[in-house]
This record gives structure tokens, sequence and C-alpha cells, in this order.
């Protein structure tokens, strides 16, 4: 790495095309960092796209082929990875998904893939820039298995804003409120947890901040650490699962996206970020609850004791997934049914959508306000074929990730 | 003299063999470089905005992925305007190489479906094939009416 300035290799095709290489630069630049592509001779693509193995017909998916190989075999230096194809491009799919297992595999190099279209803009691309840049850069963070001092951790998300404080590697306080106006439920939630661990803001030794209102809620309670939440849950769920060492798999099913992280002793190594629609989200579990009549924490105990093997259920766009919803309880279908069929419908999404992307290596863990549905943990178990491990304060993740990696901020500073 | 479509779009020695014999070429005339430091084999102009795919519509339909559609719209109006075309396929990089295979299937299909001259062409291997190659090249276009 040169300086403070991320080399992201881009492996692509088709972005040029597509209108949006601008937007691809504008995310990296934002993030401090600079997208390159690994210089070639003509030979070497020839040698390298051979050597791979994979026979694509397409001449730029050849060329990304070829730079794979020589980051992996040293000949081109970078500090990450951002593989980028077509969106519905079959033959482009195929080949993100190999390159990506590819460096993975016998590299170190952080990778992360993606397939836009005509309308991606920067801001989507922006986290998944971010986390690269923040394991290249960060890998010594990254890196911290004890929480040390007296630190808290702020996750302003999509659907709830969580803080917890932490003291000596133990968890002392918790707060959650549902986000409405950013900043007041920060404010909100740090007051509940600091209420509970009994300690005052001025006691802190250090803050971190992550969720999508990371940067205004850091600025306005002056974090030490403002840093994107890919990075930031795969350590609070590895900290919180007691597995720093080794591969694991983290998934998260957000209120507005899911996140699917394969990591490496507390690392991330690939993660895909999004989904198709709300329907593969919390957000469908929310309005099935909503409909059936129930509070959210009742609809996993609820779909626990359904079967949703006869009730057709598919969220793969949230307006079909009601529609569903609504039938099933036309047809007569018992509430525990239904409730069971909405759990693992979304399930069946993320698995088909996103964990395709990743390796999937146990201990597989499921984090996040959803981790708490124990309808949606058993049908991922069923899908995966696993038994799904959800650490205690799962619903806290981000906020105990970013307490746990902010300590780094009270060595430095003592 | 005719219009004549050249693909691979990016072939310097094709666009030059067109204009030798007396017509004009429609290709993009950008170079292959030994050494490739941009994002593709063929990189566009500058200036492609994602305004560019959505021209691509006309040729390509929504479920086209973006890079193809993008490539349309730079390649649609050359066909449009062709009367006359040369095809070669497998070319080598130097040779002028287009990025997208989905694009070359979709080029192949319009021009044909034009019912204009087509010279259809496998890339040489040796240099029998080159002289051969160059041949068919120069007999198609002398047959287009051109300089002989």
């Amino acid at each position: 790495m040169t300086g403070e300035t991320v080399r992201i290799a881009q492996l692509s095709c088709g972005p040029e095309y597509s209108g949006v290489q601008k937007e691809i630069y504008a995310a990296a630049e934002a993030v401090g960092a600079e997208v390159f592509f690994p210089d070639l001779s003509l030979a070497d693509i020839k040698r390298n796209f051979r050597d791979f193995g994979l026979d694509v017909r397409s001449g730029d998916l050849k060329l990304a082929i070829a730079r794979a190989v020589a980051l992996v075999e040293g000949a081109a230096d970078a500090d990450a990875v951002f593989i980028a194809s077509c969106f519905r491009c079959a033959e482009a799919a195929i080949v993100r998904n190999e390159l990506r297992r590819y460096i993975h595999e016998y590299s170190k190099l952080p990778v992360v893939s993606y397939s836009f279209t005509e309308r991606t803009t920067s801001g989507t691309l922006l986290t998944r820039m971010e986390a690269l840049t923040t394991i290249a850069r960060r890998r010594a963070l990254l890196a911290r298995e004890r929480q040390t001092g007296l630190t808290m951790g702020v996750d302003s998300g999509s659907s709830t804003t969580k803080a917890v404080v932490m003291q000596d590697n133990e968890i002392i306080g918790t707060g959650w409120r549902p986000t409405t106006e950013v900043i007041a439920s920060a404010d909100d939630a740090i007051a509940l947890a600091l209420e509970e661990s009994g300690v005052k803001r001025d006691d802190l030794d250090a803050v971190g901040t992550t969720g999508y209102g990371r940067f205004l809620v850091g600025e306005q309670i002056k974090a030490d650490l403002v840093q994107e939440e890919l990075t930031v849950n795969s350590k609070g769920a590895v900290f919180l699962a007691d597995c720093q060492h080794g591969p694991s798999t983290v998934i998260d099913i957000g209120g507005m996206d899911n996140k699917a992280i394969s990591v490496l002793d507390g690392i991330p190594g690939t993660f895909t970020m999004g989904g198709i629609c709300a329907g593969a989200s919390g957000r469908f579990l929310e309005m099935t609850a909503k409909r059936l009549g129930v509070d959210i924490t009742e609809l996993g105990p609820l779909a626990m004791k359904g079967m949703g093997d006869d009730v057709p259920m598919n969220s793969y766009c949230i307006v079909f997934g009601t529609q569903s919803l609504v039938n099933a309880l036309a047809e007569g279908h018992s509430k525990e049914n239904v409730a069971a069929a909405a759990c693992h419908s979304v399930a069946e999404q993320v698995f088909e959508q996103q964990l395709q992307e990743i390796d999937i290596k146990e201990p597989v863990v499921m984090v996040g306000g959803t981790s708490l549905i124990q309808g949606l943990v058993r049908a991922m178990g069923n899908l995966l074929q696993t038994e799904v491990v959800v650490p205690h304060h799962s619903q806290y993740i981000g906020s105990v990730g970013a307490a746990l990696l902010s300590s780094g901020f009270v060595e430095k500073s003592g | 003299m005719a219009e004549v479509f050249i693909y691979p779009a990016t072939s310097l020695i094709l666009s030059d063999l067109v204009a030798r014999f007396g017509h004009k070429p429609l290709g993009t005339a950008l170079s292959i470089r030994e050494r490739i430091q941009t994002a593709g084999l063929d990189s566009p102009p500058l200036q492609m905005t994602p305004d560019d795919a959505k021209k691509g519509l006309r040729w390509a339909a929504v479920e086209v992925p973006s890079g193809v559609r993008g490539r349309m719209s730079l390649f649609g109006p050359l066909i449009d305007q062709a009367e006359a075309a040369i095809i070669v396929r497998n070319p080598e990089f130097a040779f002028g190489c287009m990025g997208c295979a989905r694009t070359d299937e979709l080029v192949e299909f319009l021009v044909k479906q034009k019912k204009i001259p087509i010279l259809e062409l496998d890339y040489p291997a040796d240099e029998e094939e080159g002289i051969n190659f160059v041949h068919s090249v120069k007999n198609f276009l002398t047959r287009l009416g051109g300089v002989s």
C-alpha cells in the first residue's frame, strides 16, 4: 500500500460501455482509494488466460481472468480487488464467481464483486469500496481480539439504532431505538446504554460508529472510529460467537439490505451486500408480523410451531410476497404455517441471491435483529444443512464490533 | 464507393484494406496496443454515459446486459448505415478485438438481417491463410465496385 492511498485493482467487463466507469472511480475516490487496471502485455493475457482454463468467449472476460492470475502470481501489485460485470450476463457471472473464489483462495487480497446496470451509482458502490479500503488499511485494527478500556459502539441502521457500552471485554450496557430521525434516535439509544451501564458520556475512552447513519452520528458524537458495517459486523460476530480464529461465515439479514461475509481470522475475505428487493429482507418479516397481527418478537416462536412446506410463498419481490401472504391466509392456512413459510421465503431469497456469491464455511453465524426470529434461523439452517450459530447480543452486533474496534484508539491515545 | 461495416470494428488493418480498395470503412478505428492499461481491450471513447446504454435499446431489449446495449449505441448506427460488411471470426487480440462475445453475436445477426453483401472470414492461422485472407478481402471489395 502506497502511503494512505489504497490501490484497488479492477477486473471487469462492460463498465465503460454501460457508462458507469466514472461511478466506480467516484466511489473509490470518496474513500481515499485509487482504482487501476493491472497492466499486461498481449502475450501475458494469452498465457494467463490459457493457464487459468476457463474458456470464455468475451475478450474483456479473458482480460479479467489474465489480470486475476497476474495479481495472484504477484506480477501485478494491489491492495484489494473489485470485480464487476454487467447484470444479467451469464458468461460474466461465471467468470465473476470463479475469479472471486480463485483470488480468495490463492491470495490475501480482499475481494468484492458487483453486477451493474447503467443505473449503478457511486453511492451504491460506496460501502463496498469502503470495506475494501478498511480491510487493506486497517488490517492491524481488525486483528484486535479483545476490547479494552471503556468504549461505546453505535450502530445507526436503517430500521433500528443500537448502542453498546463495553468495559474490559464485557458488555455492560445496551440501548435500542427504532430509527426515525437519525441523530435523535442515536441520542436516545446512547442514553439508554449509558444509563444501563451506569457511566457518563465523558467517562468513555473511545467511541465508534457504524451503519447507514455512521457519518452523521460519528460527526455529532465526535467518534474516534467511523467504519462501514461489513467489517464492523464481521468483527462483532466472530467476537460474540467466539470464533475469532479460522474461517466462518457471517449472515446479517437487515431491515433494508443483507450482508453475507466470508471471514478468515476475523477479517472479511469476500462479501456481498444488497439483495434484489425488500422481499429478501427483514422488512418482509415485519410486514408478515403486521399482517398476522402479532409483534415482530412473536413471529419467530410462531414460525417454530408451523410447517411452511404446504404454503406457497415467494418473496422474490415484496409485492408478490405480500400477495402470497394474503392468498395463503385467504386459503385458510394457519398463522403458524404462514409465519414459517415467510421465514423460509426470506431465507431462500438470501440463499439464492447472495450466499451463492461467497464461500460458505462453518461456523455460520447469523447476526442482526432478524437473528432473533428463530423461524428464520431454522429456515437458514435447513437450507445450508448446518446448525446456525446465533451469539448472545446478536442484535447489537454492529455496536459491539464498533465498541471492540474503537478500543484500538484507547491504547493509541493512552 | 460503398460504406463497408467492419468487424472487429477496432481493426485498423481491415479499415485500411477497405479504404485502399476505394470504399468507406465503418468502424471505430481504435488501435489495439501492445500493453493493455485500460478497463477493456476495446475501451470506448471517454464520453460514454449511462444514456448510451439507453440509446442501445433501439437494437437490444432492456433485459440485454447494459454493456451490450452501450456497445450497440456505437455499432448500431454503423450497421444501419452499412451497404456491405466484412466480419472476421476469432481474430487475434492484435488484429482488433471486441470485448464482449454477446455483442459479437448480436452484431453478426443484425448485419445478416440487412441482406447486404457480407464477407465472413476466419482469422488466418499461418502465412498461406493470410495471403488467401487478403485475396478474399480484395476480391470482395473489388466486386463492390471499388478501385482494383
